[in-house]
């Protein structure tokens, strides 16, 4: 029998303030595996005080394709961006 | 009670961890994945790190300027106090698990009670101890249903090591005169208090692992008295090699 | 696609590179730049967990308990390394167990050092200090490499791998500073693991048949010859300090190039090591085959143990 254990993305935050990053991927047959693994693999120094997993499959990408139509015409939107706007430099707080 | 008294007392726990923690160590880089070699890694080194923290106390205890090493590599056979199912060998991953589970569910009511020791250090020890056995028997009881509910030979794997190791759980709650003589004091623990317990959450684990509970009559103890099986021996062999082979030096 | 369009992206590609841009999983990337990484990755991958088998050898004997602690955190880390290597691999569409079978057939390769055996425990103190210490010449370089996951998985590695040199090299200077059995102890692995530690850096730059296209994709920053000689310099004054010899009678200080002259290299018997006759090549593959056709049966369980709770779920959701 041919059964390998699928692939999990692992998500760790390192301390309470700050986000879940992604720190890597391992492989376990069930989540429950998948949570003790990564605690095993990816917190032996202390590295994480909460863990989340995924299976890889779940996880929809964006095509890199695609870059252009989805992230260039967000750069030319230069009015979102503080600097946009021209104060004199009496104007404090702002 | 004496000094000596205490540090029989404390060889009777500590040695597990020595034997258990040396048979896990064993099987550093053999395992059926890297995930779980990874993880049976930690385990051994929790229980290395117990060990340590142990034979430290035992060595001040004891003064004369012994070390921990001493106490754990320097020891005639006769003198090492683990129970026998800790010492069995790794026969395959069932064996590995079975053996876990069975020792990890007693070891944590052990450490709850030895919390409350009378004797601060040990209690500290247990105290701390106590984190890293709770996820060593979550781990192996996740296991053992794994392999129990699995497939049709990991049931029959891991139910021969069930079965086989089952007649080595009776002497986790044998009192030695010792262990009487400071559990008396308030120091040490009543490991028979425990039995029910212990029975109880066996078998809960291995039914949800569709796995059957044994039923012996004829159990094996000894251990606790020095008096272990014959693989032992070479288990020590293996400890021991250096510092037997190159005395009094410094590693 | 027409070759003009691959030609196209090809240079595209190779600009981003040249720009230290990094690639990443889902970026086009040629086919040659795919399997070069897929080989190199998996072959650092696979010296990770082959590597653990020697310094393993010991796990059980270590001589203390700080030691032996010390030891199994190290192999395991190594085990761990291994894994953020195959993950970094994985990303560019090829599973573990295809890397594992190409490892078991004995078509990928690993680093050939760990076909020397372990013989004395000074050897821990060797591998440690000598050939991590050459690996980390290796690693440094690739935390920046173009590939994206790999690059990340060497941070990691890196950041982890720094005790472990140093506790190689604590080994080695105990035992020099012991006993005269222990120094002795700690000559005799020097001397079996120096030139071994040298050839694992890679055969001349004349020979090399990577070196070119790799630097280009920063795969390599440094030559085989740059990174060896980086590794003497740094490794000599080491031994020096803890009074120990380099077992080589060329070498010298020269004062004009800055660095150290040094002997012939065994190329014959790097060579014969590389292509499967090393002392332990064939009992580091069963080990590995054993370990993992051992496993199955316990890989297979967790499996259907996860299919009958994912049904039994289903059910109950009914």
């Amino acid at each position: 029998m041919k059964n390998n254990w699928p692939l999990w993305e692992v998500f760790v935050r390192s301390k309470n303030g700050l986000e879940h990053r992604h720190f890597g991927s391992l492989h376990a047959a069930d989540a429950e595996m998948a949570l003790e693994n990564a605690r095993d693999v990816y917190t032996r120094r202390s590295e994480g005080v909460s863990i989340w997993v995924v299976e890889s499959k779940n996880i929809t990408a964006s095509n890199p394709d695609n870059n252009g139509e989805l992230f260039e015409p967000a750069q030319d939107k230069i009015y979102r961006h503080p600097t946009f706007y021209d104060l004199p430099d009496e104007v404090k707080h702002m | 009670m004496k000094n000596e008294n205490l540090v029989q007392y404390i060889y009777g726990i500590a040695d597990n961890a020595l034997i258990l923690g040396q048979r896990l160590s064993e099987l550093c880089g053999h395992g059926p994945s890297l995930e779980t070699d990874i993880a049976g890694t930690n385990m051994a080194l929790d229980l290395l790190g117990q060990t340590r923290s142990y034979y430290q106390y035992v060595a001040s205890l004891v003064g004369e300027g012994k070390t921990e090493d001493d106490i754990a590599f320097l020891r005639t056979e006769r003198q090492y106090k683990n129970v026998l199912l800790v010492e069995q060998p790794n026969r395959h991953f069932g064996y590995v698990i079975a053996r876990q589970f069975l020792f990890d569910v007693f070891h944590l009511l052990l450490l709850q009670e030895l919390q409350r020791s009378e004797d601060e250090t040990l209690a500290a020890i247990a105290k701390k101890g106590i984190k890293e056995v709770s996820y060593h028997r979550r781990f192996s009881s996740d296991w053992i249903k794994r392999l129990g509910d699995g497939t049709e030979e990991s049931h029959q794997k891991v139910q021969e090591a069930i079965n086989d190791l089952w007649r080595f759980t009776d002497e986790l709650f044998h009192m030695t005169e010792n262990d009487m003589i400071v559990a008396d004091e308030g120091v040490g623990i009543d490991v028979k208090q425990l039995r029910e317990d212990y029975y109880r959450i066996v078998k809960e684990v291995l039914e949800e692992a569709t796995l059957t509970v044994p039923e012996i009559k004829y159990f094996q103890k000894g251990g606790k008295q020095g008096i272990h099986g014959e693989h032992m021996g070479y288990l020590l062999s293996d400890l021991q090699y250096m510092q037997r082979t190159y005395p009094n030096m410094k590693w | 696609m027409s070759e003009k369009e691959i030609k196209n992206l090809e240079e595209i590609f190779e600009q981003k590179i040249a720009r230290d841009e990094k690639i990443e999983p889902k970026d086009w990337m040629p086919e040659k730049y795919r399997k070069t990484h897929i080989r190199q990755i998996s072959q650092h991958a696979h010296s990770e967990i082959v590597g653990m088998l020697p310094e393993g050898n010991w796990i059980t004997r270590a001589p203390s308990l700080r030691r032996k602690v010390a030891l199994l955190a190290k192999v395991q880390d190594e085990a761990g390394h291994g894994l953020y290597l195959y993950s970094a691999c994985e990303t560019l569409g090829i599973s573990r167990d295809e890397l594992y079978n190409q490892l078991h057939t004995g078509k990928a390769k690993y680093s050939s050092i760990f076909n020397y055996p372990t013989i004395t425990w000074a050897d821990i103190g060797a591998i440690g200090w000598l050939v991590d210490g050459a690996a980390i010449i290796n690693q440094v370089p690739l935390c920046s490499t173009s590939y994206g996951p790999y690059a990340r998985a060497m941070i990691r590695v890196c950041k982890e791998e720094s005790f472990h040199q140093r506790q190689g090299f604590e080994i080695m200077m105990t035992l020099a500073n012991g006993t005269p059995e222990q120094k002795e102890m700690a000559q005799d692995a020097l001397n079996r693991w120096w030139w071994p530690s040298l050839m694992m850096l890679g055969p001349t730059d004349a020979e090399s048949v990577h070196t070119a296209q790799s630097m280009k994709w920063k795969l390599k920053r440094k030559t085989n010859d740059e990174l060896r000689q980086q590794f003497i310099d740094q490794t000599v004054p080491q031994a020096d300090l803890i009074g120990l010899t380099v077992p080589d009678p060329d070498l010298k200080w020269n004062e004009e190039t800055g660095h150290y002259d040094f002997g012939e290299i065994d190329w014959e018997e790097f060579w014969q090591v590389v292509k499967g006759h090393g002392p332990c090549n064939k009992e580091r593959m069963n080990a590995r085959v054993n370990a993992w056709e051992k496993g199955e049966w316990v890989r297979d369980a967790a499996m259907a143990y996860a299919k009958k709770q994912e049904d039994k779920k289903l059910r109950e959701a009914i």
